[in-house]
């Protein structure tokens, strides 16, 4: 067998490609120490005032603030209403379900552009009508971020309810089981995990969200990757670079985590 | 079948309210704003500059994709079949990029390559150069940029694809005496072939979307359809040509997936 394991040629180039990916996670770092107001590598001067601005000005505080509202609504209410939809695909198969979930995917699929355009166009137009759901107000960005996340959600479920034996449900139905005991008393609990897992791949999708945020947004309503933007856009500024290294630092965690996790399964399984 | 109502319907009238209606006045306004026909359409099919962006976007895209099909080739080999401590190395080198903002990935190809960054420190110190090299605000930034972001998303169909090969067919070539590099471009590669369609196709689709990345590398440079999307809107208002463009790209990333969806139920077969 090892004979047919990748051999040093193809070792070689596949160390370059995770150095290609590690490479811009690694240049970060120094950056963020730098003593001047702009993009620049310390010269013998490091200094931890990049950081320092991050908690002192209450900007950045405010933005991750209105991020985490965002974020956790958007997510609630997009798995709400994908757990519904999935379960009602599941239980009741309706002729045209594949189109139903077509329909439901169409933003996943669309080019971002495309979607953001369209949710610019939506929110303004409301703008008229109402300032909840609105151009620039945290309704209106929380519906948006939504519109993108749900078709991530119903992935998720449809996989997991997938791994749902369905001889349980009808065992209840039988047994005169009303649809709404079936769907809270035997198929959420056997949902957990999926239900989980969409709501952190939801949060995620919406922590990151900028493409369709940059164009639903501009003065009030400022997310943490619109803040992060901003610094980006005008004068690069370092304090991204900080930013980024807690990111980084969080993303790294939790993945080694999990691997870890995977890896004592693995063991114990074995 | 109230349940199908209260279950299926919310949905369905979320996306139909936020989503399709608003896109049917996208379309509309591509036939009407600012005057009614397919005037818009000429101009955005005709006018050279709206031309060369198409062209750069789809020269640019077909790079990208190839770079990354190529790269994610390579890696997705060691995280597939390599032994389980390079199994698991490599993952974290795939999952700690890809849980990563997008835009903290941008700023640190910024920090990468701009002219105070890393890599032109290293070769001033090591004399390579004398002066710092231009590499970002050009078309090679948005390149290695759009890969790096792209490279995760054409490793997961690929690896699916490697994983299903049948190992029995390796060990029969390796049993009758076929070289390493034989087994590979002749039976490995040709197996993963789904996979490799499967990634082109959907790195093309995402690419040729793309805004955040190009807008932030290529520095107002080199302007791709999304960046001009987005000029057509916030700078110099021109709805009718902003909405025609998002329908051509609609209808030629529907056609991508269109042949990408029945490549795939003819292979199902």
């Amino acid at each position: 067998m090892n004979r047919l394991r990748p051999g040093l040629v193809a070792t070689l180039l596949a160390s370059l490609v995770a150095l290609f990916l590690l490479m811009p996670l690694i240049a970060v770092v120094p950056v963020s120490f730098t003593a001047r107001r702009y993009l620049s590598l310390p010269d013998g001067h490091w200094s931890w005032r990049h950081y320092e601005a991050l908690f002192s000005d209450p900007d950045w505080g405010h933005s991750l603030l209105t991020s985490l509202q965002v974020d956790l609504l958007a997510s609630l209410l997009a798995v709400i209403l994908a757990t519904a939809f999935c379960i009602g695909i599941w239980m009741l198969r309706p002729r045209l379900a594949g189109l139903m979930t077509g329909v439901v995917l169409l933003p996943m699929v669309a080019p971002p552009v495309v979607s953001s355009l369209t949710l610019y166009f939506f929110l303004t137009r409301l703008s008229q009508w109402n300032s909840i759901i609105a151009y620039d107000k945290l309704g209106g960005v929380v519906v948006a971020h939504m519109v993108m996340i749900v078709p991530y959600a119903v992935v998720v479920l449809m996989v997991a309810l997938s791994q749902v034996d369905r001889r349980m449900d009808l065992a209840a139905q039988s047994m005169g089981a009303s649809v709404p005991r079936r769907i809270f008393g035997v198929i959420l609990p056997n949902l957990r995990f999926g239900l989980l897992g969409a709501f952190f791949l939801c949060f995620l999708l919406s922590w990151d969200e900028i493409g369709v945020t940059l164009f639903v947004t501009s003065v009030e309503t400022i997310t943490l990757p619109r803040r992060m933007w901003m610094g980006l856009r005008d004068n690069v500024d370092p304090a991204i670079a900080a930013l980024s290294v807690i990111l980084i630092l969080i993303v790294t965690v939790i993945v080694v985590l999990r691997a870890l996790i995977l890896l004592r399964r693995a063991r114990k399984a074995g | 079948m109230r349940a199908a109502l209260f279950l299926i319907g919310p949905v369905l009238l979320f996306l139909g309210l936020s989503y399709l209606l608003p896109f049917l006045g996208i379309v509309e306004l591509s036939f009407t704003d600012p005057q009614p026909g397919l005037a818009q359409y000429q101009k955005v099919l005709t006018d050279p500059l709206t031309l060369s962006v198409i062209a750069r976007t789809l020269r640019l895209c077909i790079l990208v994709t190839l770079v990354s099909v190529t790269a994610a080739y390579v890696i997705t080999l060691l995280w597939v079949r390599g032994s389980p401590l390079v199994r698991s190395l490599t993952e974290l080198c795939i999952m700690i990029p890809f849980w990563l903002s997008i835009l903290s990935r941008a700023f640190g190809w910024l920090a990468m390559l701009s002219n105070r960054g890393l890599l032109n420190s290293w070769m001033k110190h090591l004399g390579l150069i004398d002066s710092s090299l231009q590499m970002t605000r050009n078309e090679f930034a948005v390149v290695v940029g759009m890969a790096h972001y792209l490279i995760p998303f054409a490793i997961f169909p690929l690896a699916t694809a490697m994983r299903n090969v049948d190992e029995r067919v390796l060990t029969a070539a390796d049993g009758m005496g076929a070289s390493r590099g034989r087994i590979f471009w002749q039976v490995f590669l040709p197996m993963t072939r789904s996979g490799i369609l499967g990634a082109t196709l959907l790195v093309f689709v995402f690419s040729i979307g793309f805004y955040v990345t190009p807008a932030l590398l290529g520095g107002g440079q080199s302007v791709l359809i999304a960046e001009l999307i987005y000029l057509w809107i916030f700078q110099i208002p021109q709805w009718g040509m902003a909405a025609a463009m998002s329908v051509v790209l609609m209808l030629a990333v529907g056609g991508i997936l269109y042949v990408l969806m029945r490549r795939y139920g003819e292979m199902a077969k």
